[in-house]
């Protein structure tokens, strides 16, 4: 092919990304994305002007080489273009699935100025999943160090740095409480959005190649503590998420048919839930469902409960039902990634914005029947920068409900801080660690993560496990100060 | 995995399991709990540390076969592997010489009663234990009862065993003959018995702790399912629990919660004596 100008560059469409129609998909589990094909890939990867300073890396928390991995792309180098990928991101195909490309790398494209950027999420996911399926570049590890690191929690943080840390020659174990590794991605994330055979082909594949070993169903702080683990260990990263849910301090939320979004995703995700009875977890949805909350799980969880309701309704040849996603601010503050909440909406979820529930209501059996809402106005922006919401006075009205899930944001398990001496907290319950290293309080003890910012992103905990990794690195080579 | 390295029939429908678990086991108090997940296909149920032997590395763990998941684990035998064992989970019970004390165990709440009363006597108290079923064949654990208590008080509601009389009778009686000496009561079993254990100790104003069995998933503060309604507000059974002061329970809200999945659970058990049978059939077929 000969190389092209510039302008026709320019004149490539972004590519769109391939997708089960919303009508079908919201009668089944599957993913929504589709991926790109190879051609698309390429012509997607003939859009990028290569700059010379490129800005769409200043935008990725962990720095991945964007113009490198998409010029390989481009001119068919493959391997080129995973080798590029995985100097700095060891799980390609879970990022270009769930990062919120439009906000970090791609809002800085070139491109974007004048029309649509560079589909850069696109293209990594692309890569990720070639490499996934053809293993062509194992990560490879330094000779073995005689080090030992505990990484406890296996989510996106505990993940990335096990990953630096192994490839320095170290050996490290991670700890996870649950069943499976993988944390928010395999508890949280829905399949439709991020296929488990993807989060677990990714995590073994880096597993097998440095010599990770996990341990599941450890809690730590119940079956060891902090204090233990640092006896057999040289260094720990805590990277223990933000797992605890929040409820709204409301009457009415113990009511059967109230959960919280952790318990309804969990059962639909992790203990698969929406296949009983072949799977042994329940999980149940009524006709009328209320989520609470706009962000990315809120968005999740509606979804989830709108596969179950077509589900159900397929069976039992009855209606569907109603998705209401009940949201105190207004659509331009709408916390989600761009694309969950156009799906969302394709999909038919119903959206209620400057709406507050004040009150949930109960009947017969203690099942909800309905939850007491009152309309919001957005007054002066608070310390978020966004308006802050006010009750209407005399605006409240009633909801037919029949289950509300909670989708609120979530605050770190106290549970790993027994006996955790010397480790300072913040108010929130987060770990108080070094923005720039991850050391926390307590010597040879670092965190990163939702545990250390409160729930975020799933690359934002990327960024800050690679951050730790590096600073554990140097410590454990013996060129940095101790704490 | 987690080895199955013996198993008791207690009665038709409740079994021992001692599994190995050596972490768990290294750690386990008194009133702690276990999450088991029996394979990749399972769900995920709290079952109360019935025993724990540190030196052989093993926790014993007692169950009715009530649900399909019960069934499936005490059609397990020795050799057998389960899935997941997470655990020490929950607060232990804070064993203290609190003087006398009352231990009620209820049907398979007898189990779990074992090790606290156990604990509680070699602080020093003088136990008053109280076991009860609703029938002879359900009860177990008499003699270890007995070892460890002053006085052991055996009942049944159909008076095939024992007394017959259900477990908070004989309660108030206690109260009623040593209402200074007795100073806190222990109760694990039925959620409506532990209701009514409450109800009977109230006027008395003696500190009661239940042991609740809530639906739960991750056992470790995650999924909130738990969540019980106390006076102060909810709380997690699995992290702050599971012993509460049954005299601050909401328990017409507990019971509400524990029925919700029960349309599902009687399908499980329906496939799942469906799929014995089949089996039962195959077998006799080949054979």
């Amino acid at each position: 092919m000969t190389e092209l100008t510039q302008r026709d560059r320019l004149q490539i469409p972004r590519q769109e990304m391939p997708a089960q129609a919303p009508l079908v998909r919201r009668g089944n589990f599957d993913e929504v994305a589709l991926g790109f094909t190879e051609e698309m890939a390429r012509q997607e990867a003939q859009r990028c002007l290569q700059c010379a300073r490129p800005h769409c890396v200043e935008g990725c928390p962990v720095g991945v080489l964007i113009p490198e991995f998409i010029l390989a792309l481009r001119n068919g180098d493959m391997v080129g273009a995973v080798r590029a990928m995985k100097v700095k991101n060891g799980l390609p195909a879970i990022c270009g699935r769930v990062c919120p490309q439009e906000v970090q790398c791609e809002v800085r494209c070139v491109l974007a100025r004048q029309g649509e950027p560079v589909a850069i999420g696109r293209l990594e996911r692309f890569v990720g999943d070639y490499e996934l399926a053809r293993r062509m570049c194992p990560l490879e590890r330094h000779p073995a160090t005689g080090k030992q690191v505990a990484v406890v929690g296996s989510g996106p943080a505990g993940l990335t740095c096990a990953v630096d840390v192994a490839r320095e020659g170290h050996k490290v174990t991670v700890f996870e409480s649950l069943h499976s590794a993988g944390g928010v991605l395999v508890y949280g994330i829905p399949e439709f959005r991020l296929p488990k055979r993807v989060v677990h082909g990714e995590i073994d594949y880096a597993a097998e190649c440095l010599g990770i070993e996990t341990r599941t169903d450890h809690v730590i702080g119940r079956i060891f503590t902090l204090s233990e683990l640092l006896e057999e260990y040289d260094a720990i990263f805590m990277g223990t998420g933000a797992g605890l849910p929040s409820f709204m301090r409301i009457p009415g939320i113990n009511y059967n048919g109230v959960m919280s979004a952790n318990e309804f995703l969990t059962r639909v995700n992790l203990m698969k839930g929406y296949r009983f009875p072949e799977y042994d977890t329940p999980v149940k949805v009524g006709k009328r469902v209320a989520v609470i909350g706009a962000g990315n799980v809120a968005m999740d969880s509606a979804r989830c409960s709108l596969r179950l309701q077509t589900l159900q309704a397929q069976q039992d040849g009855g209606e569907p039902g109603e998705v209401h996603i009940v949201y105190r601010r207004s659509p331009a503050e709408v916390p989600a990634r761009v694309e969950e909440f156009h799906h969302a909406e394709e999909e038919g979820i119903i959206f209620d914005f400057l709406t507050n529930p004040v009150e949930i209501l109960g009947g017969e059996k203690g099942n909800v029947c309905g939850m007491r809402c009152i309309r919001m106005e957005l007054g002066e922006p608070d310390e978020s920068g966004r308006r802050r919401p006010v009750a209407i006075a005399g605006s409240e009205f009633e909801m037919a409900v029949d289950t509300v899930i909670f989708a609120l944001g979530t605050s770190p398990n106290p549970l790993v801080f027994v006996d955790a001496e010397g480790l300072e907290r913040a108010k929130h319950g987060t770990v108080v660690a070094d923005q720039e290293t991850g050391r926390t309080t307590m010597p040879r003890v670092w965190a990163g993560g939702d545990v250390v910012t409160g729930a975020a992103t799933v690359v934002s905990a990327m960024g800050a496990g690679k951050a730790a990794a590096a600073d554990i690195n140097r410590f454990l080579r013996g060129e940095s100060e101790p704490w | 995995m987690y080895k199955i390295l013996h198993k008791e029939v207690l009665s038709d429908v409740t079994k021992l399991l001692v599994v190995a678990a050596p972490a768990v086991a290294r750690k386990a108090r008194a009133g702690q709990f276990v999450i088991v997940r029996i394979d990749e296909q399972g769900e995920r149920i709290p079952l109360t540390v019935a025993d724990y032997d540190r030196e052989a590395g093993t926790i014993t763990i007692i169950f009715q076969e009530v649900g399909k998941t019960t069934m499936q684990l005490g059609a397990l035998e020795p050799g057998d592997e389960l899935a997941t064992f997470v655990g020490p989970l929950g607060h232990p019970t804070e064993i203290e010489n609190y003087g006398a004390v009352v231990c009620v165990g209820g049907g398979v709440g007898i189990a779990p009663m074992y090790p606290i009363a156990r604990a509680l006597k070699e602080a020093g108290n003088t136990v008053l234990s109280i076991i009860g079923a609703r029938t002879r064949n359900l009860l177990f654990w008499e003699d270890k009862m007995r070892a460890v208590s002053d006085e052991l008080i055996v009942c049944t509601d159909d008076g095939s065993y024992g007394r017959k009389a259900l477990v908070p009778e004989p309660l108030k009686e206690l109260l009623e003959q040593r209402g200074g000496e007795i100073t806190r009561v222990w109760a694990i079993g039925p959620a409506i018995m532990m209701k009514f254990v409450s109800l009977a100790t109230q006027p008395y104003q003696v500190k009661t702790i239940v042991s609740l069995n809530t639906i739960m998933i991750d056992g470790a503060g995650m999924c909130g399912g738990c969540r019980v309604l106390l006076e102060e507000g909810a709380q997690f059974v699995c992290v702050d629990g599971p012993e509460f002061d049954g005299h601050k329970v909401n328990w017409d809200n507990l019971l509400a919660r524990q029925q919700f999945y029960r349309e599902q659970e009687q399908q499980a058990v329906r496939e799942w004596e469906h799929k014995c049978r089949l089996e039962g059939a195959l077998e006799k077929g080949g054979a």
